[in-house]
């Protein structure tokens, strides 16, 4: 399974990329591969405030609908707007075209709360028997 | 396969009813006009008149008849065939209720026909209310809500005005990872936000990670026992204590009470307020046939909120009273779908409490005798080789092993003529399998599903492929549910 190591990783199998005080969110590959092919990717709105471990959008598969929850606080930045007609971009490339926002950071401590690959390596491999 | 029930019909194509139209061509014929014509324009607002006629088909009398029969050959009822959908709780709608329902007295009762000319009418609300309160344990009940999820909404909408009548207006609710969708959505349509409470190892709500959570600034606890995994929540008494015991107020999802009936009652264990889906546990029709009903139920202190009119008895007969003054106000109009409301009273009636009682031991006895037959072939996650009214299977270690997912299962039940179960739900089963047999299923009905199962786990080692394919014995192959989501086809081009 692809997890880059370059990443930051929550519970939820949301990945963080930290680019000075903005990070980009995305699904990682495992969460593409337990959802199976996505059918729409609900966002919030640019400038909305989002507050860690709250939900911020939903992801719509062919399985079911999951909730997506910020993984840090912070400011909505922008949102990846090619998802709404072209949500097959998360099954295809979840680590690049498939990104889905990015948040203006408010507290920089949340970001070093979150899993590191390995630990998230650890994590899917506690749940995924 | 000419085993298994149900497979092989005739199967007509049929186009849409539009591309039938031949330009005119009617099904109808009119009289000769002997009054003055009127110009629409006339008589109408301006932009309600349309510039041209709307594209109604133009098609014969046999056409339409023959159109619609076709169609109705595509259909899969619990009148064809065994239905184990999860949850949804399919059970044999009994023809009785049909007739009791469209006797001309509960059919052509006009709503606006006064207190004093429908007092058999009304005594069947007042009574059924009675009864539902007696199954469930709860102090008051209004037949008012159309729907399972629009009673959930009331009953919120109740805990609401209880809360902000105190004083104490609050902001969230707590919903286990196991809820119905609907459960988020009446949350946030009463202006609460939701957090969400993890199930623990086993599958049981946890009342340390509910004691947590749980603080002033929830307002209830949302749960349904037994849960979606189909085991019945052995901490309420604990987890009610506290939710009670910060304020809250506890709702209980009332769509698996099939498992409950005359063996236990949501009043009793701490429920404050909770939905009855007629539509599941009391026999009346469902899904497409429907529609739903889903009265609310309530402990005394909400009592006073419950939606207006209700039926009242009084010394002079029954009448509807508006005279509650801290009502929620009216939820639907009229008296709720009276008819689905006749339905269940014709249901609770010809089984009485004995009759209901045997319902829930039967639902419970067919979905473990199931689980038995079945769990050798397939991983069941929770429960301990016991459930309530469903079991419900992983594809897990079939998937790890043959590739062969949920999805291919089910459509390996379509070829053989059962309804697939629900699946990929509940979220915390992996490729979960939800089945649902309900009392109705005789025991060869049940034995004839679990081998399907069972031939569907074999087959999956021997030739795989096969279950990729499937559905085959169907008008249609797989659908591309894919793109049937993605760029969906909405009106007819």
């Amino acid at each position: 399974m692809n997890i880059p190591e370059n990443l930051r990783y929550t519970k939820d199998h949301e990945w963080v990329k930290v680019d000075g005080d903005v990070a980009t969110v995305g699904v990682s590959a495992f969460a593409v591969e337990q959802l199976g092919d996505i059918t729409l990717v609900e966002m919030p709105e640019v400038g909305d405030e989002i507050k860690a471990g709250e939900a911020m959008g939903t992801v719509e598969s062919v399985k079911a609908v999951s909730d997506m929850y910020a993984p840090i606080s912070g400011t909505v930045k922008t949102v990846n707007e090619e998802l709404d007609d072209a949500p097959e971009k998360v099954n295809e490339d979840c680590y690049g075209a498939g990104w889905m926002l990015s948040i203006q950071i408010s507290d920089p401590a949340e970001v070093e709360a979150l899993l590191d690959s390995a630990g998230y390596k650890d994590h899917v491999a506690s749940i995924d028997d | 396969m000419s085993k298994h029930p149900g497979t092989r019909t005739i199967g007509f194509n049929e186009p849409l009813i539009f591309d039938r139209s031949k330009e005119g061509r009617s099904g109808a014929s009119l009289p000769k006009l002997d009054v003055p014509p009127v110009d629409p324009g006339e008589v109408f607002p301006q932009e309600l008149i349309r510039d041209e006629a709307a594209a109604l088909p133009q098609v014969s009398e046999p056409e339409v008849v023959r159109h619609f029969t076709r169609l109705s050959t595509w259909n899969f009822s619990v009148d064809h065939q065994f239905y184990p959908l999860g949850s949804c709780t399919m059970k044999y709608n009994p023809k009785i209720n049909e007739w009791v329902a469209r006797l001309p007295g509960h059919a052509n009762l006009h709503p606006y026909t006064p207190d004093r000319l429908a007092q058999g009418a009304i005594e069947i609300l007042w009574e059924t209310e009675r009864m539902l309160g007696e199954v469930s344990g709860m102090a008051g009940v209004s037949l008012q809500p159309a729907a399972g999820a629009h009673g959930e909404l009331t009953a919120l909408m109740m805990i609401r005005k209880a809360l902000s009548d105190r004083g104490d207006p609050r902001k969230k609710v707590l919903i286990p990872d196991t809820a119905h969708g609907t459960n988020p959505a009446t949350v946030t349509l009463n202006g609460y936000t939701v957090e969400a409470v993890s199930s623990n190892e086993e599958g049981f709500l946890d009342p340390e990670s509910v004691a947590q959570k749980m603080d002033d600034s929830v307002a209830a606890l949302m749960m349904t026992n037994p849960n979606t995994i189909g085991l019945f929540e052995k901490h309420i008494g604990e987890v009610a204590e506290i939710v009670h015991s910060r304020g809250g107020f506890l709702f209980g999802d009332g769509a698996n009470l099939n498992a409950l009936m005359g063996c236990g009652r949501p009043g009793d264990f701490g429920i404050d307020a909770m939905q009855f889906n007629l539509h599941k546990t009391f026999s009346t029709p469902h899904g497409g046939g429907g529609p739903g009903s889903g009265p609310v139920g309530v402990c005394e202190a909400l009592i006073q909120y419950l939606p207006t009119p209700r039926p009242v008895k009084t010394d002079e007969g029954f009448l509807l009273s508006q005279d509650f003054p801290n009502t929620i106000g009216r939820v639907r109009s009229f008296l709720g779908n009276f008819g689905v409301i006749v339905r269940a009273y014709a249901y609770l009636r010809e089984l009485g409490a004995p009759g209901l009682k045997k319902v829930s031991q039967m639902a419970v006895l067919n979905a473990n005798y199931l689980l038995h037959l079945i769990k050798d072939s397939y991983y069941i996650p929770f429960g301990d080789g016991r459930c309530m009214h469903e079991v419900v299977a992983s594809d897990r270690d079939l998937f790890k092993e043959t590739h062969v997912s949920t999805l291919d299962v089910a459509k390996g039940l379509i070829d053989r003529g059962f309804h697939p179960p629900t699946v990929y739900f509940p979220l915390v089963v992996k490729g979960a399998l939800m089945c649902e047999p309900t009392e109705t299923e005789s025991k060869e009905a049940v034995e004839e599903f679990a081998a399907a199962m069972i031939e569907i786990a074999e087959l999956s080692r021997t030739d795989p492929e096969a279950l990729h394919a499937a559905p085959q014995n169907t008008r249609l192959g797989r659908l591309d549910e894919t793109a049937a989501a993605r760029k969906p086809i909405l009106k007819a081009e």
